[in-house]
């Protein structure tokens, strides 16, 4: 029944026709109203996180209206039309991403930026949406769960952009795009024993990544983890400030707007990585379960959208998707709170900055895409 | 694309590949977010009072507020050691960016010596994080302006305001203050560390460093919101320091300028005393030095100059300098001659010019041998042989006394011990006697030796402070007082400590003090000259003592040497007789002769009786 619907074309739908505007726009008001929430309280903690400065509360309210721009967009395009470009855009992004080797732009000592003369663009963004659809769409072709050959073929497919990224050098979108290709991967049911080989095989390149990738700056990131003391006013300092800011939050905080440890400067990146450091130190543990629990509502729908969604594609994509948002969440927060090293990922939608914001909006406008669309197809 | 009838065949199996799957994946997701709960539980409640005090320590700084050093006032309330507002410009090295590149820029701007630069570099060392090191002190309000126009736009410096000593009257008061200096590392072993954090000078001599631990006073602290940077927001808790407590002295600041005005280039000391109290009236020391060049720290060469100078300008002659007393000593040895039973007031001694030890060819002279011959009568009674200072009869009085009674005599007005005054470095000067010589130089006493001594020469040594304190004696008729600069700290009283005093009979007191009348008063008295014009009467006694020898290793020139070689010139006065209120000791050094002393000690004392004393 499901397999028919899809190559119906639009007039043969008009039994489904969509009844609100919600639906009429290819919006999950489920995934998306936790989403607003989380917006709303990104951006009180922003205007505190910058001392009550309207312009970059303005700027970020501008990077969001771009993100639900984006969101709005992809939501209307058909998931066969998404999995029919995917290779495209793949490539395409591939392709950016080398330019960027040869002719980037540098910032704080990485290239990591393509100058298209009035904008500036970060390729490594577009292969993170790009990424989790190349590889579904790959392994999606042969069939689940795939075939060692298909998942070596696969795995190159994410180690190529990932190593470009890595060597710009970036390594936390490089991470992040790597674990969004993984994702699929893990989705379509390869075994365990290959999975714990990945993980054993990824351990085993700990030792020539440390003596021949990292770099100090990345090493002393790494190290400074395990002993933030040993250089308290140099590399130490970013992960004691924000321990201590979020330390002395307690249960209630110490009320918005009252945090000393970000209005007097001492917590470094207070308002781009650190931010979860001014909500933990001006709202408490209290605020930091409200914002967990917001994202919990949208990661179960994500999760959601995945088990009901009519075909493989849909359903590896929307994990996919889902699965990174929490990577977002859970590298961010731990190395906010000194459980992981410091690494460049961004809290969603409450970090200032535009660039995340619209990637992460590209990959719900897929989301929104595959519920809605399995909707108008159920009815 | 996968073919749709491929698909179809896969589809109910895949579907339950991704549900198991996402089960696994939730599982996981679940297990990272209880991770992460636990971390900021953790974190927010179980070491919530651990951060909450670790927050709280970066905002909130202790700053010590250093305390306001006492400051000295003369006995009319003029101030004398002050302190002024200067500049400091401070690094903090946690705020530079580049430490290495700030410090030139501020060598530049500051034109920083090499000696600043490495003192600068040592505090460094040793400095707690985030404190202000002090690169360069001391700069008034229009060398701030030259220099510190753009300061602010180098971060991690700052510019403290703070107090610096400032001696007004510089030279004239130099060796009574003595003065205070940057803290040395020795300084700091002796000091008490917490009284002085924050605290940059410390007495070095004099004044200031006898009385250091009063002046000083106690710091104060105030906790004090910070930021990041560094920069104060607001003062949370303050709690004040205690300023230093303030010295009021004996001292008369106008007597004082007279006094060294009276002395003029010559090289010497005048020490005026008050008789009723011991107190220091007036203490010059010529030459002098500035005072205020040693607070900021004298550059090496600078200090080389004074210390290497012939005419010893850091000495303070008046308690440091050490002279052969000479005729002063004659009022003293014939009262304890006279308490001994040597001689009484009527004793006689046949002066020809010279005296000769019985059984013993070599003559000792009388200074009139050279001046005039024949001696100064052919009946020399006590009272001549002071007012005209007759060596013959006090060769005979020394002679028939011995060396050690003489000691024991002159004792009890303390020559040969230090007075005790309230200042740094003070000499004790010599008494021989035949023990002394002993264990100072393991030698016996000779017979001609107690001559010279009876006439306040050869091993002899007496201190300017220590001959006013045996006039004080003479002055009271007995009693007498530990001399003292300082009268008051605050509101205590501190001076006008009484010593142990000499009981002789009054009788014996008035004979010998109608001598020393006669100095000034009788036509023949050695010091007659200043006579003219006095409205009061003064007792005294001039010496003139000669100059034992020149270090060999001094290079100076042949003109010098003549001049250094001539006698010293001494008096000792005080006045009124009946109710004396003032007692004067002046030494010229190479003056020739008393006359040198003389009219020096007139002038102090007629200012005081007729301008100044407010009796």
């Amino acid at each position: 029944m499901s397999e028919y619907a899809r190559y119906l074309d639009d007039s043969q739908q008009s039994f489904a026709r969509p009844k609100t505007v919600a639906q009429w726009l290819h919006l999950d008001l489920m995934l998306l109203l936790p989403l607003c929430l989380i917006m709303g309280l990104g951006l009180l903690v922003l205007y505190s996180a910058s001392d009550g400065d309207w312009d970059t509360v303005s700027r970020q309210l501008r990077n969001l209206i771009v993100g639900w721009g984006a969101l709005l967009v992809v939501a209307q395009i058909r998931i066969d039309t998404i999995q029919r470009w995917s290779p495209v855009l793949y490539l395409f992004a591939l392709g950016l991403l080398l330019m960027v080797l040869g002719f980037g732009v540098g910032a704080k000592g990485a290239q990591r930026w393509l100058s298209l003369g009035v904008i500036r663009f970060q390729p490594s963004e577009l292969m993170k949406i790009a990424m989790p659809l190349a590889v579904a769409f790959w392994v999606v072709r042969s069939g689940l769960p795939p075939r060692l050959g298909v998942t070596v073929v696969a795995l190159l497919i994410i180690a190529g952009p990932a190593a470009v990224i890595a060597l710009q050098p970036d390594l936390g979108t490089a991470l992040l795009v790597a674990a969004s290709g993984a994702f699929v991967i893990f989705m379509a049911g390869i075994s365990w024993w290959q999975i714990v080989a990945g993980i054993l095989a990824a351990l085993a390149a700990i030792w020539p990544a440390w003596l021949f990738v990292l770099r100090d700056y990345q090493k002393q990131r790494i190290l400074t983890l395990f002993d933030p003391e040993a250089d308290k006013l140099g590399a130490g300092w970013n992960i004691i400030q924000s321990k201590t800011a979020i330390g002395s939050g307690g249960w209630s905080g110490k009320g918005w707007m009252q945090g000393t440890q970000s209005h007097l400067d001492f917590l470094p990146e207070s308002q781009t990585d650190f931010i979860i450091a001014v909500l933990a130190e001006e709202w408490g543990f209290r605020g930091v379960l409200c914002l967990l629990a917001l994202y919990g509502l949208v990661v179960a729908r994500g999760f959601w959208i995945s088990l009901t969604a009519q075909n493989t594609y849909g359903r590896l994509l929307a994990s996919a998707i889902t699965l990174t948002f929490c990577v977002y969440i859970v590298v961010n927060m731990g190395m906010v709170a000194g459980l992981l090293p410091v690494v460049g990922v961004p809290l969603p939608f409450v970090s200032f900055g535009g660039t995340a914001i619209v990637t992460l909006m590209l990959g719900f406008g897929i989301l929104t895409a595959i519920s809605t669309e399995k909707r108008i197809i159920s009815q | 694309m996968a073919g749709p009838l491929d698909a179809m065949r896969d589809t109910r199996r895949e579907w339950s590949i991704n549900r198991a799957r996402l089960i696994a994946s939730l599982v996981g997701i679940l297990l990272l977010m209880t991770v992460l709960v636990y971390r900021y539980y953790s974190l927010q409640i179980v070491q919530h009072d651990a951060f909450l005090t670790q927050s709280d320590r970066n905002r909130i700084r202790v700053e010590v507020i250093p305390p306001t050093r006492g400051q000295i006032v003369d006995r009319k309330g003029r101030l004398l050691a002050t302190n002024q507002p200067t500049y400091v410009v401070g690094v903090i090295a946690e705020r530079a960016t580049d430490l290495s590149a700030l410090t030139e820029e501020l060598q530049d701007r500051l034109t920083l010596t090499e000696d600043e630069l490495d003192a600068f570099k040592e505090r460094l060392a040793q400095r707690r994080p985030f404190e202000t090191v002090p690169i360069k002190v001391g700069l008034d309000d229009s060398a701030l302006a030259r220099v510190a126009v753009d300061l602010h736009q180098l971060p991690g410096v700052v510019v403290e305001a703070q107090l610096t000593r400032h001696y007004p009257f510089a030279e004239l008061l130099s060796h009574v203050l003595g003065y205070v200096g940057r803290i040395s590392l020795d300084d700091l072993e002796a000091l008490d560390g917490d009284r002085y954090r924050g605290t940059l000078y410390t007495g070095k001599v004099g004044l200031e460093k006898r009385y250091e631990p009063l002046l000083h006073g106690q710091p104060g602290f105030q906790h004090v919101e910070t930021n990041a940077h560094g920069r104060l927001l607001r003062v949370l808790e303050k709690q004040p320091p205690q300023s230093g407590q303030d010295l009021r002295l004996y001292l008369d600041l106008d007597l004082q300028r007279v006094a060294a005005e009276a002395l003029g280039e010559q090289r010497g000391a005048v020490v005026a005393l008050d008789p009723l109290n011991g107190g220091v009236l007036a203490m010059v020391s010529n030459p002098s030095y500035d005072a205020n060049l040693f607070v900021e720290g004298i550059s090496y060469s600078a200090y080389a100059v004074l210390r290497n100078s012939l005419d010893t300008p850091l000495l303070n002659r008046a308690v440091q300098g050490q002279y052969p007393p000479g005729s002063t000593v004659k009022p003293l040895l014939a009262l304890g001659g006279l308490s001994r039973g040597f001689i009484t007031p009527a004793t006689i001694v046949r002066d020809p010019g010279w005296y000769r030890i019985p059984g013993d060819d070599r003559r000792y002279r009388d200074w009139t041998l050279r001046v005039r011959g024949g001696g100064h009568a052919e009946q020399v009674d006590m009272r001549m042989a002071i007012a005209e200072s007759c060596d013959t009869y006090y060769y005979d009085l020394a002679f028939r006394m011995g060396i050690d009674t003489m000691a024991d005599v002159l004792e009890p007005y303390g020559l040969g011990r230090a007075t005790g005054v309230d200042t740094t470095g003070e000499q004790s000067g010599i008494l021989p006697s035949t023990r002394w010589k002993r264990e100072a130089m393991g030698e016996a006493w000779f017979p001609g030796e107690t001559l010279s001594a009876g006439i306040g020469q050869g091993y002899m040594l007496a201190t300017p402070l220590q001959l006013a304190q045996a006039t004080m004696v003479l002055a009271n008729r007995g009693t007498s007082f530990v001399p003292a600069l300082v009268h008051r700290v605050g509101e205590l009283t501190v001076g006008g400590v009484p010593r142990e005093p000499l009981k002789l009979g009054e009788e014996d007191w008035e004979a010998v003090i109608a001598g020393m009348v006669d100095v000034v008063h009788s036509q023949r008295g050695t010091a007659a000259s200043i006579s003219r014009g006095m409205s009061y009467q003064m007792a005294s006694k001039t010496g003139t003592s000669q100059v034992i020898g020149i270090a060999q290793d001094a290079i100076y020139e042949e003109e010098k040497v003549s001049e250094r070689n001539r006698n010293h010139g001494l008096f000792i006065a005080f006045a009124p007789v009946e109710n004396p209120r003032i007692v004067v000791a002046v030494i010229a050094e190479n003056g020739g002769g008393s006359s040198a002393a003389t009219p020096i000690a007139r002038q102090v004392i007629d200012t005081w009786l007729n301008e100044l004393s407010d009796v």
